[in-house]
């Protein structure tokens, strides 16, 4: 209620009312990680919010009661020590409050030690291939067929009636929930970005270099994200869906995908 | 302010050549600064119209009207144009006609120098421009140009280099003049600190090009050497690095937004105190506001790289050094407010497109803090929330300033007041509909949409329609801002103080400004106006 009042006050109460939660801000996700992100996401934006009430509040107050028009007088002073040192040691403490759990999440994000799965992800301009580093099993993901007829210049085909429309893809990514999930990140052309914003993982994709993320999904289900870096005319055609399973289901799976019988 | 008597009458004969010689070899600070202002508006058009297209193809979901080729050209172009077409080129069109006005020089420095800077920019857009037609369409990587993909550029690729040499050029002879004006050119007893604040940042800005613009003109010619001449500075099969040429880009790329911004902070720092009838609060510490964010605009450049993959300790430092800049620039904000508070404000058109300045660059500021937070940063990069956060900063911030700018000093110019009504028609249709066009990308972002796409999941639509009915309204507000600029030929005539007890020389010369003004210094005394 009092987000709602205060993000009308500040013009941007659009769609609110039918909409999901996520569908206009950052989602929770399925991980610890992505959840700690929300929070400091949310933590920055409070802030923003109260400093601007504030900023904005005098202004107003100015504004209304300062006016040439009300018959107000002008003041001549142009200098206040005081005021100066105050409005600019408080956002430094401010600073620093924010900073503080922010460093503890990094620290964490970075901490891709011991991993149950590694699995290293290529790009190319414009499709993913995934290969389970101890697994013997690797795919590419590129868009599903439904999407690919639909995206065409004026197909007549309505992209409403698509399920999904531009973010399902012919072979998912699939994983066990609560194991520890490494991605190595590389490319074989130019800079992508892997992206699904419920994993709350963005890595770029570079040619001659491999990055590394990490992520625990406590929730099964699918989860869909895009590439993120300019790569190329089809760069808005190569979505990135993850499933989350259950451990026995990701073992059959995995059996079911071996192509070379070690 | 009156005190100041001008005696310039006796020499009509310097006035300006007749024809399309008086524009092609013009000396003369003025016509080079309206020549720079014309130029800019075209480009601003041109970039516009850019900005259309992409905004058509991207009302509903589903590929309407263009290819994803042509969208990436368009959205490349659309940056390029109105970083380097528009905004830069309109600062220093105001640069080149209110600095000598200022400081109570005669013309710029180097107005030979002047001249060759300004007709660069036209050669350097028609080339540019030109690409369009060129098989494989024009550069298409975005902006930013990173490689490997900006390599795949067809036959634009050295025009795209060439092009931007060109521009860096110009931009670094025109830094150059200003700098050279403002330390030799001052009026007698105008000390630094009692230089105007939009002489002040201007200053700050021109050391910014020449420090950035060449390493920019660096980067890319890595890239052409490594297109043509067999060089490997950015291809990782051959030992080089992709990643280097975005640590270069964004050495120049991060300074280059403070250029787009510090000359706006001086413009409204010249305009709220005059329509608050009350001097600029804290004007030393915003000279040292401004200093400060132009020093720590060279530490920051990794914030737009923290998905790249780079070392816990380099990420919080980028991260600790970019939140920084919230102090000085909050110190600015404050003390715009502080100059409002208790003044006696009145609400001509210059105050309103300043005051919408202060409230929507703030909001761009807000989304840039939480940019800054660098695991946050991981979801907001290179989505819609970044669009939004730099179209915040850069329309209703700079655009909004320039035109503030372009109200306050009209009649100066041309000698005419416009037509006010209009200009507050102009104001608070561009106002609506910017905050119509880029309010929803937040939203957008935040909801998962990567930036640079043709084309979007059906649970995007809504949003996106709202943000190209927003863009159609704002392109065709500024229609109305050339018709202001028109008519004002009509307008009533201007006194030579145009507002209310303006401080600053440039309101002791008559309106318009003479052809040729300040041949002798003028005897500013101790005092000018509000500076001090």
């Amino acid at each position: 209620m009092i987000r709602n009042a205060i993000l009308s006050l500040l013009g941007l109460s659009l769609a609110e009312t039918a909409t999901a939660d996520w569908a206009f801000n950052m989602p929770k996700g399925i991980t610890d990680l992505s959840l700690e992100t929300y929070r400091l996401h949310m933590m920055v934006f409070w802030w923003c919010v109260a400093i601007g009430i504030l900023v904005f509040g005098v202004m107003i107050i100015s504004l209304i009661r300062h006016r040439k028009a009300a018959g107000a007088e002008a003041a001549t002073f142009s200098h206040s020590t005081t005021a100066e040192i105050i409005w600019t040691s408080i956002p430094v403490v401010i600073l620093i409050m924010i900073t503080i759990p922010t460093a503890e999440t990094m620290v964490r994000l970075e901490d891709s030690r011991n991993p149950d799965i590694s699995i290293v992800i290529t790009a190319y301009q414009w499709k993913w291939h995934y290969k389970y580093q101890d697994e013997g099993v690797e795919f590419y993901s590129s868009l599903a067929h439904p999407s690919l007829a639909a995206r065409r210049k004026q197909s007549g085909i309505d992209p409403f009636s698509v399920e999904n429309y531009l973010l399902e893809v012919d072979h998912p990514l699939v994983v066990p929930r609560d194991a520890k999930i490494r991605l190595l990140f590389t490319s074989n052309d130019v800079v992508h970005a892997w992206w699904v914003p419920d994993l709350a993982i963005k890595k770029d994709a570079i040619p001659g270099i491999v990055n590394e993320a990490w992520f625990r999904a406590k929730k099964s289900g699918t989860f869909r994200g895009q590439c993120a870096e300019l790569c190329g005319k089809d760069h808005g055609y190569m979505p990135i869906v993850v499933e989350v399973v259950e451990a026995d289901a990701y073992e059959a799976w995995i059996d079911s995908h071996r192509t070379n019988t070690e | 302010m009156t005190a100041v008597a001008q005696a310039h009458d006796s020499h009509d004969d310097h006035g300006p050549v007749k024809g399309i010689r008086r524009w092609l070899f013009s000396t003369n600070h003025k016509d080079i600064g309206t020549m720079y202002l014309v130029f800019s508006l075209t480009m601003f058009f041109v970039g516009g119209a850019m900005a259309m297209v992409i905004r058509s193809e991207l009302a509903i979901p589903g590929l309407q009207f263009v290819h994803p080729e042509f969208f990436n050209q368009m959205t490349t172009m659309h940056a390029l144009i109105m970083i380097f077409g528009a905004i830069m080129p309109a600062f220093v069109g105001l640069a080149n006609w209110m600095i000598p006005l200022m400081i109570g020089a005669p013309d710029m420095a180097l107005p030979r120098m002047n001249n060759w800077s300004f007709w660069i920019l036209p050669i350097a857009f028609s080339m540019l421009l030109s690409t369009l037609l060129m098989p494989g369409g024009a550069p298409a990587a975005g902006w930013t140009m990173y490689p490997p993909l900006v390599l795949q550029t067809g036959d634009a690729f050295p025009f795209l280099i060439f092009s931007i040499h060109l521009m860096g050029i110009s931009s670094i002879m025109g830094a150059i003049n200003i700098i050279v004006t403002i330390i030799n050119m001052r009026a007698p007893n105008m000390s630094l600190l009692k230089m105007p604040m939009f002489v002040w940042t201007w200053l700050i800005t021109a050391y910014l090009l020449i420090a950035v613009m060449p390493v920019l003109a660096g980067a890319v010619t890595m890239l052409l050497t490594d297109q043509f001449f067999g060089t490997s500075f950015f291809l990782a099969a051959g030992g080089g690095d992709p990643v280097m040429f975005q640590h270069i880009f964004w050495f120049f790329g991060h300074p280059e937004v403070y250029i787009m911004i510090l000359p706006a902070f001086g413009i409204v720092s010249e305009i709220i105190p005059v329509f608050s009838r009350k001097p600029l609060f804290g004007h030393d510490s915003m000279v040292y506001a401004a200093s400060s964010i132009a020093f720590l605009s060279f530490i920051v450049w990794a914030h737009h790289m923290f998905t790249v993959g780079m070392p816990f300790t380099g990420q919080l430092f980028f991260m600790f050094t970019t939140m920084m800049i919230a102090v000085p620039t909050g110190v600015k904000i404050f003390n715009w407010v502080a100059t409002m508070w208790r003044g006696a404000m009145s609400f001509e058109t210059p105050m309103l497109f300043s005051l919408a300045f202060v409230f929507l660059f703030t909001i761009g500021g807000f989304s840039g803090l939480m940019l800054a937070i660098a695991p946050a940063d991981i979801q907001y990069h290179d989505t819609y929330f970044v669009v939004a956060h730099f179209h915040y900063v850069l329309v209703p911030g700079s655009v909004f300033a320039i035109m503030a700018g372009a109200y306050y000093w009209l009649p100066k110019w041309t000698g005419h007041m416009y037509n006010e009504k209009l200009g507050k028609w102009h104001f608070w249709l561009s106002t609506i509909f910017v905050n119509l066009t880029f309010f929803p990308m937040h939203f957008l972002g935040l909801a998962g949409m990567p930036r640079r796409i043709p084309d979007y999941s059906t649970q995007f639509a809504d949003f996106n329609a709202i943000a190209s009915i927003g863009a159609f309204g704002f392109g065709l507000s500024q229609l109305l801002f050339v018709w202001v600029i028109l008519s004002a030929r009509k307008g009533k005539l201007a006194t030579a103080e145009v507002w209310d007890n303006p401080p600053g020389l440039e309101w002791t010369v008559p309106s318009p400004a003479p052809y040729h003004t300040f041949e002798t210094p003028p005897n500013i005394g101790a005092n000018i106006g509000f500076e001090k």
